[in-house]
């Protein structure tokens, strides 16, 4: 397959970026997306120049490091799959593909295709965890948590952190990656405790960081990796609404 | 040198407690002003992190994630081992240890495989207490599944993100401690070198990946949980970013390397299709719980997999192992599948992969049973592969992946350097030759959630006179000379190979030579070759930009000249180790069978390694094994 890709190429945060061309020749149908950037990053390490910096790691759709913007869609055009999930048999042959970082106001970009996402960090540093140390946990089965109950929060707890949600959503809105912790401890005993703090604090701090507000698109749900629900998002807004009446 | 392993008196079953009974203490008042430097946020590095700021000492935590959540835990599938025997099947502390020393072929310590089993049955209260959402039963109580190796079912699991559910645990201590200002959190910062002062371990020099700033970190103890190098094959299990330079860097600053040359061969990855490929993606072990592997009886048998009927199949590891089938253990089933890869019935576009088939489990269980145990493993393989599991069956092929080599690190996971120590995979110390099912999550918590609490501690007891640490000591500009030197080094040579092209030649060695089988000759060529391979990428590689700004492939660079060198130790581990023990198959030792020859007269000991230089061969330091309460026996799953 032949290819023709245009990619965003930026120095550092502070310059200005702009979209360059590049051909790719004998591309496979079976590689994997950042397999054919890693071909690409060859050719150009061997002529001096310097490659394209994007953000992998795991390469198997767990790790949430990689992220792009492929034609306009958060990971490219299939649903509920990473970047590095994507394969070229995906694309025919002869397309032109634009390649471009996650853009948001809260992911400032650090070079090339990398962003900043360390507001996600500080999310959950404002309340997404159990307040438990190590060494004071009872006895794991002395609280019986049905089996539906242990499966719904497994599906708000499968979220990787990649940011696509805020990438996809016209407000550059961080709900569902916000929403999913919040009701994933919510929905079990041991978080329960501390739900209605939990919301206050973790709402505030999206805020604080320069994410827009949701306005129920919904476009999230269909770009996310791990199939996160919008319904999470109505939890989050009803232990917040709680959690302002109780406080 | 003689290696004290420093194993408490007493019993088998009392030596943790005695330890933590007879461990020193540090007063609570006294430990804010003591500094612990952890490297790396994967389960052992976060739980460390944690657990040593909830006590109140003063925590730096460094990883080159973009964000602590993403180190590689994250991607292990299948489970978490635990001694509760809530299935009521027999378990206990005593057989789980004895599993895991078996499954290791004898080559572990007794005492550090007791604490680990023991400390199983609270590592799954605190994953509870901590949200993580473990599979249940209806009744509200936990399940468990079966892992191979062993004949009851003890292990616990989030679907098949186990890993992943476990690490945001420890992830969401540390950064609430983050947010307590107990820890500094440096991500996106790569470990450069350890900084040894009067013989005690008290800093390390790092790299800010996104400026390229060199910074120097002092504390009164360094902990690595770097993780494992299995990426060293190149093709591997792992992720891209994962290495060995840590530890590497810390060897060659005197820690003591251990059995480097152990790496799990793991059954149930995707096979390689093409050169371009980056990773071998792995299916988890747990899918064997179901699935049952087979190779056509025929040679080149060029018909669909659904075609083939019955009795021209050749379930090779039921045939071979009936006691426990598909679910031998990681070693036996890489070897089996290898052994009727070589022999021509591999099947696949290249032929060297196996069919995993689920035929049987979906006509007996129902497809929607099926996709509640594996449904995302299934999509997974959809995604990767663009084959439907439900239809026909995976092809998998053996993948290399986990590390049983590593630092060599006494009782209380401390290293040959006083003050550095060594937790999770980066350490060599509870799965001997080879690793079972689910015992990898399971290391990685108890050693950073239960033990470096203890014998951290205990280390810090001695410190607290000591005063701060200044980070701008003679040692600590040398090293950070040293560390600018290399990078300026690997940036000038300005040859017209990649790091990468230095990588997949290195990998085909090992994979080649020191892989799922070795032998003499192969061994000692590969040195040869590894040497050859160095001087030309000291002559040939190109990096692009400067040290002083964002550059991947400086990164790369960097790790690949650390993996080099540790290739050529592990050859040299595997070449005078001349008996087959576990992942470690000499052809020269084997049975009629083909089976692993063990030698406990020769080798029951673990072969630790002393760097001498690049120029010198390593020196051996055996740590003899012994065992007063199981008798050393032929492992056999017949």
């Amino acid at each position: 397959m032949k290819i023709f890709l245009k990619i965003w190429r930026q120095k550092d945060a502070k310059s200005n970026g702009k979209l360059v061309d590049y051909e790719m020749d004998n591309v496979i149908p079976h590689m994997s997306f950042l397999e054919m950037m890693d071909t690409l990053n060859e050719k150009l390490v061997v002529s001096g120049e310097h490659p394209v910096e994007f953000d992998h790691d795991c390469r198997e759709g767990i790790c949430g490091q990689c992220g792009m913007m492929i034609n306009g869609r958060a990971h490219g055009p299939l649903k509920n799959t990473t970047t590095c999930q994507l394969h070229m048999r995906s694309f025919k042959d002869g397309d032109t593909i634009y390649v471009e970082p996650f853009r948001a106001e809260g992911f400032p970009i650090k070079r090339d295709l990398k962003v900043d996402r360390s507001a996600f960090d500080r999310i959950i540093g404002a309340g997404g965890f159990v307040s438990v140390n190590t060494g004071q946990a009872p006895e794991a089965n002395s609280i019986p948590i049905t089996h539906e109950i242990a499966e719904s929060a497994f599906d708000s707890a499968a979220c990787i952190g990649c940011g696509a949600c805020v990438a996809t959503c016209k407000n550059s809105s961080a709900a569902l990656f916000t929403s999913a912790k919040i009701s994933h401890l919510a929905k079990l005993p041991q978080g329960q405790q501390e739900a209605h703090k939990r919301a206050l604090t973790m709402v505030a701090q999206m805020d604080a960081e320069d994410f827009g507000h949701c306005s129920n698109t919904e476009a999230c749900e269909v770009e996310c990796p791990q199939g996160i629900s919008v319904l999470n998002i109505a939890r989050m807004n009803w232990e917040f609404l709680k959690g302002n009446i109780l406080k | 040198m003689e290696l004290n392993a420093k194993i408490p008196p007493g019993p088998l079953k009392d030596k943790w407690n005695y330890y933590k009974d007879h461990a020193k203490l540090v007063n609570p008042a006294n430990r804010k002003k003591l500094d612990v430097i952890v490297v790396g946020t994967g389960l052992a590095g976060s739980s460390a992190a944690a657990s040593l700021a909830e006590m109140g000492y003063k925590v730096k935590s460094f990883c080159f994630q973009d964000s602590a959540r993403r180190a590689h835990s994250v991607a292990a599938q299948g489970g978490v081992n635990a001694a509760k025997n809530y299935k009521n099947d027999g378990d206990s502390v005593y057989r789980m240890f004895y599993d895991t020393i078996k499954g290791g072929d004898f080559r572990s310590r007794e005492a550090n495989v007791y604490r680990l089993a023991e400390c199983s049955l609270h590592l799954i209260d605190q994953a509870v207490a901590q949200g993580v959402p473990f599979g249940r039963e209806y009744g509200g109580y936990l399940n468990n599944r079966s892992f191979g190796g062993v004949q009851v079912s003890r292990t616990f699991y989030s679907r098949g993100q186990t890993g992943q559910q476990l690490l945001l645990g420890a992830y969401q201590a540390l950064i609430r401690q983050v947010s307590a200002k107990t820890v500094t959190l440096y991500t996106r910062h790569e470990m450069l070198d350890l900084v040894v002062v009067d013989g005690k371990a008290r800093g390390i020099i790092v790299r800010n990946l996104d400026t390229g700033e060199i910074e120097r970190h002092s504390a009164h103890a360094v902990i690595l949980a770097t993780g494992g190098f299995g990426k060293i094959y190149y093709l591997s299990t792992l992720a891209m970013g994962c290495n060995a330079s840590a530890i590497w860097r810390a060897h060659k600053k005197g820690a003591l390397m251990a059995s480097p040359s152990w790496t799990q061969i793991h059954p149930t990855s995707l096979p390689q299709s093409g050169e371009y490929q980056s990773k071998l993606t792995l299916m988890s072990e747990s899918l064997r719980n179901d699935g049952r592997i087979w190779v056509p009886l025929k040679k080149d048998d060029a018909r669909k997999p659904n075609d083939i009927p019955e009795v021209e199949r050749d379930y090779y590891l039921e045939r071979r192992y009936p006691a426990f089938g598909n679910l031998a253990p990681r070693d036996i089933s890489s070897r089996a599948a290898k052994e009727r890869i070589d022999a021509g019935y591999g099947i696949g576009a290249q032929k060297n992969a196996v069919y995993l088939d689920f035929s049987k489990a979906l006509k007996e269980q129902g497809e929607a049973k099926i996709k509640e145990k594996y449904g995302n493993l299934f999509s997974m393989y959809r995604k990767i592969t663009d084959i439907d599991a439900y239809k026909e069956p995976m092809m998998i092929s053996p993948a290399a992946h986990f590390s049983m080599g590593g630092l060599w690190v006494d009782y209380e996971l401390m290293t040959t350097i006083p003050g550095l120590f060594a937790l999770g995979e980066a350490n060599f110390a509870d799965h001997g030759a080879n690793r079972l099912g689910a015992n990898s999550l399971l290391q990685a918590c108890v050693d950073g959630y239960f033990v470096a609490p203890y014998t951290v501690s205990n280390y810090l007891a001695d410190e607290i006179k000591t005063g701060p640490v200044p980070a701008d000591s003679l040692e600590f500009l040398e090293a950070e000379q040293k560390a600018k030197e290399l990078l300026d080094r690997l940036v000038s040579i300005k040859g017209d190979k990649t790091a990468d092209y230095y990588h997949k030649k290195l990998g085909k060695l090992l994979y080649d030579h020191c892989g799922l089988s070795r032998n003499r000759e192969g061994l000692s060529l590969a040195i040869a070759e590894i040497k050859k391979l160095r001087v030309d990428f000291y002559a040939h590689l190109a990096v692009p930009g400067t040290p002083e700004e964002m550059n991947a492939e400086l990164e790369k660079a960097g790790r690949v000249a650390d993996y080099l060198e540790v290739a050529e130790l592990m050859c040299y581990d595997a070449l005078t180790r001349e008996e087959s023990c576990g992942a470690h198959f000499r052809e020269e030792y084997q049975t009629p069978e083909g089976e692993a020859l063990r030698d406990d007269e020769k080798f029951c000991f673990v072969s630790a390694w002393d760097w001498k230089g690049l120029d010198q061969e390593p020196v051996l330091v055996p740590e003899p094994l012994t065992f007063e309460n199981v008798a050393l026996t032929v492992r056999s799953y017949k």
